[in-house]
């Protein structure tokens, strides 16, 4: 009986989970474009709602909420489904709908984009090899290789992400690194842009006054055929078409000219906003934040370090050695297993929540930026991929956020994996990608004032 | 500036309807083979035969100004945009036949054009709602391009153009449905062909022909006295 109420609840959480998945596209990643292809919709919001129960799952294993032989049922459930979602379902989709768009290919569609599904098995299982991720007692089709594979993709797009979000976040909270820019500079490079576009229009309308001219006179260059024609053309060559082909050079190098002035105007325009932003409160007050940012990003890069150097993974959780500390060292006496339940909680709770703002913020920064609307559905499914791989490694990650009596379930339902791997790896990655941000916005930083400086 | 000489006319809408392909076709009477992304401003001339056929017939070079980008883009595009808006003599909307997000979005785009100009003597705007009537009262010639002409299947053709001639309807503009990827709809000749020339032809009447924009026959008195509409009394 318990089971089947805890079903019910597990069934209409994962319902509302859809409904703020589907509403997320339609509001959020969609608004500029028509939802032609509703199989997109219902995968991306099947997606999210996987991967959100699993965190559910998570909570109620804290808080002791519904027995525990039903939540491991539907932890196993969830694992199934999603398995089954991101490697064979979001794959052959997005293979279909590549396929869709490339016009060669149109008459074979569910055959090419079989063909697109198998090469990406390959290339997954192939991915297994180099990595110490299984022990030798896993048959060759259990339900750890996959997880381990997905894991480890998983594991590496969070260390990126977390990695260039640590660099970024005080780069771009701090106004120690905006470039000072006036009105006057504004102005200038507007009118270098209006006088470039002048000039191309100028060159253009000689072609076009040219090409006129030509086409009156009957000297079309198409009409020169056969072998006389030939031959005539070699001798007699039109005046006119030699300056053509020279303008037309001098056009496209003005017209890349334009764009570059275009894209530096809307940077100036974008720094001009943000110095007016920093001298509000709320400005000041994030400035406030990035130092503070700052400072914990450079101890996450120092602990990554010492992790990797001296080969070590954390044993006991942060809670735990909150509360060790407080109680050894400074002598407050309570109740731990009540605080140690609710602190975890709380702590895991911000952990996901975070995480998944700052994934759906990226993902739709990321979408703006490079989708068109050819590309949208491609596009959107591969980021449903990512999404739903990247809340399935933060669980296996988060197993080292809490306390040993609630990893066991984590342990249980992920299969035997070799969990200090991927720590490992996801300090390696971390301290590679914080590390070339921070190269790439050095370089960026100091380009830029050059640039300016030449007008 | 030298403002005197030129005929600007600004070709605006969604990122992807096909405005390169449009006017590429429009300059070069020829299918643009490798569209790709328009950064900022692309532009390209038409040699226009103004009064063709007739006695006054004159050869104008008309500027058509691509404009790259999405309504919803960011401020300082915006901004960075609004740029290209100055003394403006025509407007081409375009949207995509197939997408109905993008017929919607050229309200929008109008709006951005016409409240941007900040030359004194144009329409200036109460709020920043759709309003009919401002385009009604509004100087510069629009024309409402549909594209992708040939991806509508047969049975939603009656439904799409109706709900195109609604909206160039509400512009108060010519509409054109028409495929960038082949010049046969454009052909010298067709019904298209001839509305082009027309509105071609509009947009140098009012740029050299009316100095005097009350003088034009046909010129209705309304909104000279409601909430701050102002009538355009020069061009220039």
């Amino acid at each position: 009986m318990s089971f089947f109420v805890d079903s019910v609840i597990m069934f209409t959480s994962q319902v509302l989970f859809f409904g703020f998945g589907w509403l997320f596209f339609m509001r959020q990643l969609f608004k500029d474009y028509e939802v032609r292809q509703y199989v997109v919709q219902v995968v991306f919001s099947v997606t999210f709602a996987f991967s959100c129960t699993m965190f559910e799952l998570l909570i109620f294993e804290i808080l002791g909420v519904l027995s525990s032989t039903s939540r491991y049922f539907h932890w196993k459930l969830n694992l199934y489904v999603i398995l089954l979602v991101l490697i064979f379902v979001v794959p052959f989709y997005i293979g279909y709908f590549v396929v869709s768009n490339i016009r060669l290919l149109q008459r074979q569609k569910l055959l090419f984009s079989c063909v697109v599904w198998f090469t990406f098995m390959y290339f997954f299982w192939k991915l297994g090899d180099p990595f110490p991720i299984l022990s030798p007692k896993h048959g060759i089709l259990s339900i750890e290789q996959l997880i381990s594979r997905v894991g480890v993709i998983g594991v590496t797009l969070m260390a990126l992400l977390s990695g260039f979000g640590a660099v970024n976040c005080p780069y771009t909270y701090m106004s120690y690194f905006l470039r000072n820019v006036t009105e006057s500079d504004i102005l200038a490079l507007e009118r270098r842009l209006l006088q470039t576009i002048d000039m191309i229009i100028s060159k253009k309308k000689r072609i076009g006054a040219t090409r006129r001219m030509m086409y009156l006179r009957g000297e079309d260059q198409n009409k020169q055929t056969g072998f006389w024609g030939m031959i005539k053309s070699v001798t007699s060559y039109p005046p006119g078409s030699e300056n053509l082909s020279l303008i037309q050079q001098e056009v496209d190098a003005l017209e890349e000219l334009s764009r570059q002035l275009f894209l530096e105007t809307v940077d100036l325009h974008a720094t001009k906003e943000r110095i007016e932003y920093s001298k509000t409160f709320q400005g000041k007050y994030f400035n406030f934040l990035g130092y503070f940012f700052s400072i914990y990003c450079v101890w996450k890069i120092c602990m990554a370090t010492i992790n990797i150097v001296f080969d070590r993974v954390g044993k006991t959780d942060p809670v735990t050695r909150g509360i060790e500390i407080t109680v050894n060292y400074l002598g407050i006496q309570f109740d731990v297993k009540f605080w140690s339940q609710h602190i975890s909680f709380i702590l895991v709770g911000i952990i996901i929540v975070t995480s998944i703002r700052g994934l759906l913020i990226t993902l739709t920064k990321f979408f703006y930026a490079i989708s068109s609307s050819k590309s949208s559905n491609v596009i959107v499914l591969v980021l449903a991929q990512i999404m739903g791989m990247y809340f399935v490694s933060s669980v296996l990650l988060m197993r080292m956020s809490m306390p040993l009596e609630y990893r066991t379930i984590v342990t249980e339902v992920l299969g035997e994996l070799q969990f200090s791997f991927y720590h490992r790896w996801f300090d390696v990655i971390f301290l590679v990608s914080a590390l070339s941000s921070i190269l790439f916005l050095y370089l960026a930083h100091k380009q830029a004032p050059e640039k300016n400086m030449t007008i | 500036m030298a403002s005197l000489d030129r005929v600007k006319v600004l070709v605006l809408g969604d990122s992807g309807v096909g405005k390169s392909s449009l006017v590429h076709l429009l300059c070069q009477n020829q299918v643009l083979g490798n569209p790709s992304w328009t950064v900022g401003c692309s532009v390209d001339v038409r040699v226009h035969d103004y009064k063709e056929g007739t006695p006054d017939e004159k050869t104008y070079y008309i500027e058509l100004w691509d404009i790259g980008g999405s309504v919803g883009s960011s401020s300082s595009v915006k901004s960075t945009r609004a740029v290209f808006y100055h003394s403006v003599n025509g407007i081409i909307l375009v949207h995509d036949l197939t997408n109905k997000k993008s017929s919607q979005n050229l309200t929008r785009w109008s709006l951005e054009v016409l409240n941007k100009d900040s030359s004194p003597t144009r329409v200036i705007v109460t709020n920043g709602d759709y309003d009919r009537e401002q385009f009604a009262d509004n100087q510069i010639p629009l024309l409402v391009i549909g594209t992708k002409f040939d991806q509508i299947p047969e049975n939603k053709r009656n439904e799409v153009l109706t709900r195109t001639a609604f909206l160039a309807e509400d512009f108060n503009a010519e509409e054109i449905n028409l495929d960038c990827t082949n010049p046969r709809y454009l052909a010298a000749g067709s019904s298209n062909a001839v509305k082009l020339s027309k509105f071609f032809d509009k947009v140098i009447e009012k740029r050299y022909f009316t100095r005097d924009g009350n003088q034009m026959p046909g010129f209705s008195d309304r909104k000279r006295f409601g909430a701050g509409n102002f009538k355009n009394l020069h061009y220039d």
